[in-house]
């Protein structure tokens, strides 16, 4: 034991599970990391306790990799414990690192979300209109549960984060780098994404089939087309978020037939994706009259929601207004 | 701040040649508008990135005003096509955002335009006053920045 291995812990907060999903994905290079570390905190895989990670000496990890957006206070309560317990935190995926697909519930808030889930939806079975309730009495006993907010917050909102993998999920590929950068100490600067910092464009091989002058004459959903397994996606009148998110995630959906969704976030150089996205989508239109600017625009179903999908709690504007939310 | 000494803090995306123009215009004649419009001139419309609208009423705008080139005069050919285009688009997703797409004003006024400058000022303060102020601010429990 004179050599102990660096210390390594993995949480969940709101996500889908995809994430910890792409740590058994790295498959047989599992083996290399598991060989190179010890894992002391992973509650979807191993049987540790909070109090086992509570009675751990401060800055005993040597990393811990956190996925999920923070949606509720028992997620900030664990965030700031593994901040305070490890030496260096990884936002593992786009909710971590942007807030991700759960955060577009940042256009509505607690309010509406309980009435949606606990009693209107056709499914919902619900006579009493029961909701969850922080404190309930049971058998003389008090039963808790964690607050629930009105806004969806990417990880750096509540804790000091170290490194940002990004990617819903992050390729497999980001994540061996990342670790081996992290066990051989060669690090980039703190506060670094931990991907090229160029766009999904420049190294999507269809970017050959874009034409000289981009235009687009319709917007077109997938589902609306057969999509061409070979040709530029805008160049087929589809939203492709393409010329607004990093690369470096392998181009799975591309690869899938199926446009970017923007899940790399923006490079370093832009502060909200959905705006830039918007940027570069409005001048490629091809329309100069008001009326039909109005008509394709207007054809465009969700764009706050299209151009934000994993971004919008990091987004400049965060959220819908508070006030708005009906 | 209640509505009855509310002030309306507008922001006013000018392009050089055309609307800083018509702007300074309606100073050096001596028309008297409404104080609400900070202006700041950009060398075309098409400069204006969403993200410094977006950035604007973040930091506490309650409107936005885009002047440029009347459509067919832009001294780069078409860059305030491209701002039509992303103004009607901005506008939509501002409204999902909850921000009403009055405060989101896009206006051509050429360099002999002063008077049309000083009614734009006047009209946009005064609609503006009547909405009321945005407070982008109430996002919501929980947060923390």
């Amino acid at each position: 034991m004179s050599d102990p291995k660096p210390k390594v812990a993995f949480y969940w907060c709101s996500s889908c599970g995809g994430c910890e999903e792409s740590i058994v994905d790295l498959a047989e290079d599992i083996l290399k990391v598991v060989a190179a570390v010890d894992i002391v905190y992973w509650p979807v895989a191993l049987d540790f306790k909070k109090k086992d990670l509570e009675a751990m000496p401060d800055g005993s990890i040597a990393v811990a990799f956190i996925n999920g957006g923070i949606r509720m206070s028992e997620q900030e309560e664990m965030a700031r414990l593994l901040r305070r317990k490890a030496q260096l935190v990884v936002a593992h995926g786009a909710c971590a690192h942007l807030g991700g697909i759960p955060g577009l519930a940042n256009f509505w808030n607690k309010e509406t979300i309980f009435r949606t889930v606990y009693h209107t939806t056709v499914s919902t079975d619900n006579p009493d209109g029961i909701e969850p309730q922080l404190e309930t009495v049971l058998d003389g006993k008090i039963l808790t549960l964690p607050k629930f907010w009105d806004t969806v917050h990417p990880l750096n909102d509540v804790i000091d984060v170290d490194y940002y993998l990004p990617g819903c999920a992050p390729h497999r590929d980001l994540i061996m780098n990342a670790v081996t950068a992290i066990l051989e100490g060669k690090l980039p600067p703190k506060g670094s994404v931990l991907a090229p910092n160029t766009s999904c464009c420049d190294e999507c091989s269809r970017n050959k089939t874009k034409p000289e002058k981009l235009v687009i004459k319709e917007i077109k959903r997938p589902y609306e087309v057969i999509l061409d397994p070979e040709k530029c996606f805008l160049a087929q009148g589809l939203i492709c978020m393409g010329p607004a998110t990093r690369g470096g995630c392998g181009e799975r959906c591309i690869e899938g037939n199926m446009p970017c969704r923007g899940c790399m976030g923006p490079t370093d150089q832009v502060h909200d994706q959905g705006a830039k996205f918007l940027s570069a989508l409005a001048s490629i239109l091809d329309a100069n009259d008001e009326k039909d600017i109005e008509r394709i625009v207007g054809s465009i179903d969700d764009p706050a929601g299209t151009f934000y999908r994993f971004s919008l709690p990091s987004s400049l504007l965060r959220r819908k207004k508070m006030e708005a939310v009906r | 701040m209640n509505q009855e000494n509310f002030e309306p803090r507008l922001v006013g995306f000018l392009c050089n040649w055309c609307s800083y123009t018509g702007a300074d215009l309606a100073g050096t004649a001596r028309m008297t508008y409404a104080p609400n419009l900070r202006i700041i001139r950009v060398m075309c419309t098409g400069r204006v990135d969403p993200q410094f609208v977006l950035k604007a009423f973040r930091e506490g705008a309650d409107g936005v005003l885009i002047s440029g080139c009347h459509l067919g005069d832009c001294h780069y050919q078409e860059g305030n096509y491209k701002t039509l285009r992303r103004h009607r688009l901005l506008a939509r997703v501002l409204e999902q955002f909850g921000i009403e797409k009055e405060r989101f004003r896009l206006e051509w006024v050429s360099a002999s335009e002063g008077l049309k400058f000083q009614q734009v000022c006047d009209d946009f303060t005064e609609r503006i006053r009547k909405l009321g102020p945005l407070n982008f601010g109430g996002n919501g429990e929980g947060r923390h920045v």
